[in-house]
């Protein structure tokens, strides 16, 4: 009985499947809604690097200038912007109810996140050899938190997107999928947000 | 599927609780864990003020008592007043705005377990090793140093319980945007729904800077970061910041929500629409809007410099605009009606003298080179709790009384209500006014004992018996609380007889769907519309149908359980590593600890995977149901 | 019902009223009696903001007074009903715009005393030196006790602050192990000793206020510090400039630790040297010890801060620390049967600072020179 409720026909497919229901619609708001809590919460981590990003115990310690390197970040940013575009491909199949395309495309974000996490995974590992870790310094700590927090979540995004590529792979486009596909594409977008928010504060401003 | 009107056992109805998505049963989940919370700080409360009563006494040792301050304050703001607003947040907004339940019943769920969760690991710190000491602010350089697991328990608990809120917050925005009846417009909306719509919007942006403090003050303490260690390049002038630019905001995330229920109040028992609704509404974002530019007058005394602390000064001062435009429309209120001296209307009305005193002291505290005497002593300590007992509480119990037959279908002895409502406003006055002027006097705060001789003696002995007859105010409530249980008398609809709003329409006990039909919105105080210009039954605006509801779940249950056993590895972590503070270094090492942390997580993602890969559809009530209800109800009538 | 509840509040007025016309606290430690400048003016501050507030609780009263005796069913009548009233534009400007004016009141001398009481510019000469010519204390505040050195004549003492009367007093304030705060409330408001840097403000103690209070006035930690918090009190000696100079040069001519002449205080002494020197310097220099600086130990008011000064709560305190400080550093850190103790306190109360014997005209020429040395090595740089 619910399920009819769900499986629009193609024809009456509507034009934003993803707020057709209330369910839906209550996703959409309240997912706006956390997203405003979760700025909050990076503007946090920000204020915190900022007020600690050249403090370290003694000269000999590592600084944002000496470390950075503005290619590996750019290429990382790439990878990054071109995932947030795949990811609204996919959206854009959604809402044109064409289940295939949109599991292809949401696929492919998957892959470029993957791609973002292993660069951020060798950069950390360059870094830690180098000396500047978690516990060197005031600065290390606030880094790590900072890069650290906004890697969980592309590791939550990507967990989530695959877990709902492999969910809805059998029960295929609904206004009850449809909904869910759309929030993870908005979490994918914020976590592109942050980045270049990263990218620009940590980064560019690190080495000039 | 869950009619809930036949007779079960105990198994059955806990295991019920424990599932239970709907905003009723958890509003009452909050009310039984809130309340018990509130017990525990109030006992905290009694044996600060007995070892305060003469001086140089050695009832608590100095330890043990900055233990039972910080554990004081923190259960009083997070794990009860902001509970119990929960429960009637709960109990009312969905029914005043016509919904059949919030807008993420499971999430609903979710928070109120984290809050229990949260609460019952912050208080297990009193068996296992100490409670936290470095008082509710738990300022870094303190925390940092204070030794054992205390400070880590608050940690974790706080983080845990926070999430609950956070999550509450982000519910009760979308249910109040979303799940409107036709007709309830905004500025239709009963003031309690306003409050609540404010106070967590204010919940959504402030809890991120406390998780992000707490997540700092762990990492430092259980993971070997160096945020607040100076040595190492940390600042702990950090966690002031974030601490209060969360903290300003929770004092009016407790008091915009009583202000609600005030309103309601006070327009139900003057049998008068609210004053200046729209001024009210006005006052109550502009409140919320403030309260986040002025957290830096916790610190005029830091020594962030002049200009910092005039522009925080002139910014605090302005927040009494909006307040004052509040109290005189309640005055207004009430002028011209028709008083009934209820219980609830009591607290309602002892409350607006007792909250200009305490909005005043505030004032005078905006003052910054004036604050620099106030700061850290009695005179803040009066001033708080004038408003968070004289605004918060007293809005507590007036809403116990008031909403009590909402919420169990039965009503509280006035007799007794108001034998512990003029106990308890005296008792308050006599506890806290006084403080004032040991401030002024020169006794700081958080002191665990004073010297004899100072001339203090006198006024904290004064103190101390008005905070005994509080107690025992709270006993005649507890005393009256039982025997309406026991003789569990039903009153019927509209039990105060003038009922305004949406919530009174609904019979008693409301059907786990509230409402059979959508009901259509003529206004504000829609009942009263109706009573006064109809037969007194709400217009439905869809026909009678089946309707959809969701499903009972344990996950949020198990998710909850999953962080508080991920706490536990957390919190033994550092002990006895070489890298850990000195705090902990000493500690005996638990090789466990990191595998209770990843077993606990795995629980939590765990059930977050099987929620997110299940299909949760909800169930159907159908038409036939909901007419048997409608003519039981009928027959229950005559 | 509503008698009941007068009669409370009347009770309330009533022991209110009693208890502060019994005065306004001590001389020596209360914010209403203020010893000199800047706690005048912020006593100054919190009466105007009082009369502003006394006059709003007024206004509030009176109105809500008479809706609630104008509006009672028991005197409207069970069956009137009252007019809905949606509001009335007037009134709220009214109550909108009377409160700001009295704040834009409150607000203006808030905003220049603000800016008045942080303008520690004098500290510093021009070129960025400390300025010899004013009092400055440097303060930190230990767990929990307090050190306090005199960065121009390079003195330092603890537990007892010694200031001039009549001039501004600047104080470098800073926490070595926690935050504190440094509370003098008969002399004014407080700051925070905080870990992460240096706060700076100034107090004037008044020389006859002073005198109303035997020139002793009561200072307190204000921040919770840890358990023993509430002992963390110390006294402010304020003495006119003449005695405060000669105080400083008679403290500067101790530059060996003075020779205990009793047997028994002269064994103590050895085992002083023995268990003890390693935190308690006995000459006043050396800042940022472990411990407590003890040059003039005999000469103060106070044991452990907050105990009568004699021989017996000496000894109480050096045998267990704890019981009377919890939470100290120097519970533990020495062992000493009862008999050394007793020695080491008969030393300890032998510590003066022998009166008059310091030049005053000398430590004016050091500073000078000092700061002849100082110019001439920036001139180097």
């Amino acid at each position: 009985m619910a399920n009819m409720e769900y499986n629009v026909p193609s024809e009456r497919w509507p034009a934003h499947p993803e707020t057709a229901t209330l369910e839906g619609k209550n996703k959409f708001i309240g997912f706006w809604t956390f997203l405003a809590g979760e700025t909050a919460l990076f503007a946090s981590l920000f204020a915190t690097y900022l007020a600690l990003k050249d403090s370290v115990p003694s000269d000999d310690h590592l600084l944002a200038a000496d470390l950075f390197q503005l290619e590996l970040a750019f290429v990382m940013t790439m990878f990054l912007l071109t995932s947030s575009l795949t990811s609204v491909y996919a959206v854009y199949h959604m809402r044109n109810n064409n289940f295939s395309k949109m599991q292809l495309w949401l696929g492919i974000t998957v892959l470029l996140g993957l791609g973002f996490l292993a660069l951020e995974i060798y950069e950390f590992i360059e870094y830690t050899h180098l000396g500047h870790t978690f516990r060197s310094s005031a600065f290390g700590s606030a880094f790590y938190f900072l890069i650290g927090t906004h890697a969980f979540h592309v590791c939550i995004g990507l967990v989530w997107i695959t877990l709902l590529i492999l969910r809805n792979a059998k029960r295929g486009l609904s206004v009850y999928t449809a909904a869910k596909v759309n929030t993870a594409a908005l979490y994918w977008h914020f976590i592109d947000v942050v980045w270049i928010f990263i990218f620009t504060i940590v980064y560019l401003l690190g080495v000039m | 599927m869950a009619s809930a009107t036949k007779k079960r056992g105990v198994g059955p109805v806990i295991w019920d609780y424990m599932t239970t998505v709907d905003h009723k049963k958890i509003a009452i989940l909050y009310l039984i864990a809130g309340g018990f919370f509130f017990a525990l700080g109030g006992i905290e409360a009694m044996l600060i003020r007995i070892q305060l009563a003469v001086p140089n006494n050695d009832f608590l040792s100095a330890g043990l008592f900055n233990e039972v301050i910080t554990m004081h304050g923190t259960t009083m703001i997070f794990l009860a007043a902001m509970p119990l607003l929960f429960a009637f947040m709960n109990a009312t907004v969905p029914l005043q705005i016509g919904a059949r339940d919030v807008a993420f019943p499971f999430l609903n769920s979710l928070g109120v377990w984290l809050f229990i969760f949260g609460g019952i690991f912050l208080n297990l710190s009193w068996f296992m090793g100490g409670a936290p000491d470095a008082g509710w602010t738990s300022y870094a350089s303190l925390s940092i140093k204070s030794p054992g697991h205390g400070i880590d328990f608050y940690a974790l608990g706080l983080q845990i319980a926070g999430a609950g809120t956070l999550i509450s917050g982000i519910n009760f925005v979308t249910t109040i945007i979303s799940m409107r009846a036709p007709g309830m417009t905004y500025m239709r909306m009963p003031l309690m729904t306003w409050t609540t719509l404010v106070a967590s919007v204010l919940i959504v942006f402030a809890f991120p800077p406390l998780t992000i403090g707490l997540f700092l003050l762990t990492f430092d303490r259980m993971f070997g970061s160096s945020f607040f260690l100076v040595e190492t390049g940390g600042n702990t002038i950090i966690w002031e910041h974030l601490f209060w630019i969360f903290g300003h905001p929770e004092v009016y995330i407790l008091i915009l929500p009583a202000f609600g229920i005030f309103s309601e109040i006070f327009a139900t028992f003057a049998r008068k629409r609210l004053f200046g609704y729209s001024a009210m509404v006005f006052a109550t974002v502009l409140i919320g809007f403030f309260g986040f530019m002025v957290w830096a007058h916790h610190m005029f005394t830091v020594g962030l410099g002049p200009t910092a602390n005039a522009i925080f000064s002139v910014a605090t001062m302005a927040i009494a605009v909006p307040t004052g435009i509040k109290i005189f429309n309640w005055i207004f209120t009430i002028w011209g009606g028709s008083i009934e001296f209820t219980t609830p209307m009591l607290y309602a009305l002892a409350f607006i003298p007792s909250f200009v005193m305490g909005g005043v002291t505030g004032i005078m505290q905006a003052a910054a080179p004036a604050d620099y005497q106030y700061h850290d002593s009695y005179f803040i300590v009066a001033h708080f709790h004038y408003v968070i007992v004289g605004g918060v509480v007293f809005g507590l119990l007036a809403g116990l009384h008031y909403y009590w037959p909402l919420m169990f279908g039965t009503m509280l002895s006035e007799k007794l209500g108001k034998i512990s409502f003029v106990l308890f406003v005296a008792g308050f006055h006599m506890t806290f006014l006084i403080q004032h002027f040991l401030g002024l006097w020169g006794m700081p705060r958080r002191v665990f004992t004073y010297l004899d001789g100072q001339g203090y003696n006198t006024s904290n002995m004064i103190s101390t018996v008005g905070a005994l007859m509080m107690a025992v105010a709270v006993i005649i409530l507890l005393i009256n609380i039982i025997i309406t249980v026991a003789k569990n008398q039903k009153v019927g609809r509209d039990p105060w007889g003038d009922g305004r709003t949406l919530e009174w329409s609904l019979p008693l006990p409301v059907p786990h769907y509230n409402f059979a039909q959508t009901p259509l919105i003529r206004g504000l105080d829609a009942y009263w519309i109706e009573k006064k210009e109809n037969d007194g039954k709400m217009m439905p605006a869809e026909s009678l149908d089946d309707f959809h509801m969701p499903n009972n779940s344990i996950i949020p249950f198990v998710i909850s359980l999953g962080l508080f056993v991920a706490a536990f590895g957390a919190l033994h972590f550092a002990s006895g590593k070489e890298w850990a503070i000195d705090a902990v270094s000493d500690l005996p090492q638990h090789p466990w600890a990191l595998w209770v942390l990843i077993l606990g997580l795995a629980i939590v993602f765990i059930s977050m995977g099987v929620r997110s890969w299940k299909d949760d559809l909800g169930y159907y009530v159908t038409k036939e149901e909901v007419l048997k209800d409608l003519e039981e109800q009928e027959r229950g009538a005559k | 019902m509503k008698n009941r509840w007068m009669n409370a509040k009347w009770i309330g007025l009533i022991s209110v009223l009693m208890v502060f016309l019994s005065g306004c606290g001590k001389n020596h430690l209360s914010t209403l009696r203020p010893a000199g400048e800047v706690g005048q003016e912020q006593f100054n501050l919190m009466l105007l903001s009082i009369i502003i507030m006394i006059l709003v609780i007024l206004v509030v009263v009176v109105l809500f007074t008479f809706a609630l005796t104008k509006s009672r069913r028991s005197k409207v009548g069970e069956d009137f009903e009252p007019k809905d009233v949606a509001g009335n534009h007037t009134l709220e400007v009214i109550w909108t715009s009377i409160p700001i004016l009295l704040l834009i009141i409150l607000a203006i001398p808030t905003i220049y005393f603000t800016f008045k009481q942080a303008d520690t510019q004098a500290m510093e000469t021009e070129d960025g030196e400390l300025n010899s010519e004013e009092v400055i204390v440097n303060v930190t505040a230990h767990q929990y006790w307090w050190e306090f050195e005199y960065p121009n004549q390079e003195v330092v003492t603890s537990q007892e602050l010694v200031v001039p009367t009549d001039t501004k007093v600047y104080f470098n304030l800073h926490g070595a192990d926690v935050k504190h705060s440094f509370w003098v409330p008969a002399a004014g408001g407080k700051m925070d000793t905080n870990i992460d840097g240096i706060n700076s403000f100034y107090l004037v103690f008044d020389d006859e206020k002073a005198q109303d209070s035997e020139r002793l006035f009561n200072g307190k930690c204000a921040e919770l510090c840890g358990p023993s918090h509430a002992l963390m009190d110390f006294k402010v000696k304020a003495l006119p400039q003449e005695e405060y100079d000669q105080w400083l040069a008679d403290m500067k001519a101790v530059e060996e630790p003075a020779q205990a002449s009793a047997d028994d205080a002269a064994e103590g002494q050895g085992i002083f040297n023995n268990s003890c020197i390693g935190c308690h310097a006995v000459t006043p220099q050396g800042a940022g010890a472990q411990g407590p600086n003890l040059a003039n130990f005999g000469d103060r008011d106070l044991i452990a801060g907050y105990l009568e000064h004699n021989k017996e709560n000496l000894v109480d305190w050096i045998s267990d620390p704890e019981s009377l400080k919890p939470g100290n550093k120097m519970t533990g850190a020495y062992d000493l049967s009862e008999e050394e103790i007793d020695k080491v306190a008969e030393y300890l109360m032998g510590l003066n600072v022998e009166e008059g014997s310091g030049d005053v005209s000398a430590l004016e020429e050091d500073d000078e020179e000092s700061s002849e040395e100082d110019s001439s090595e920036e001139g180097g740089n």
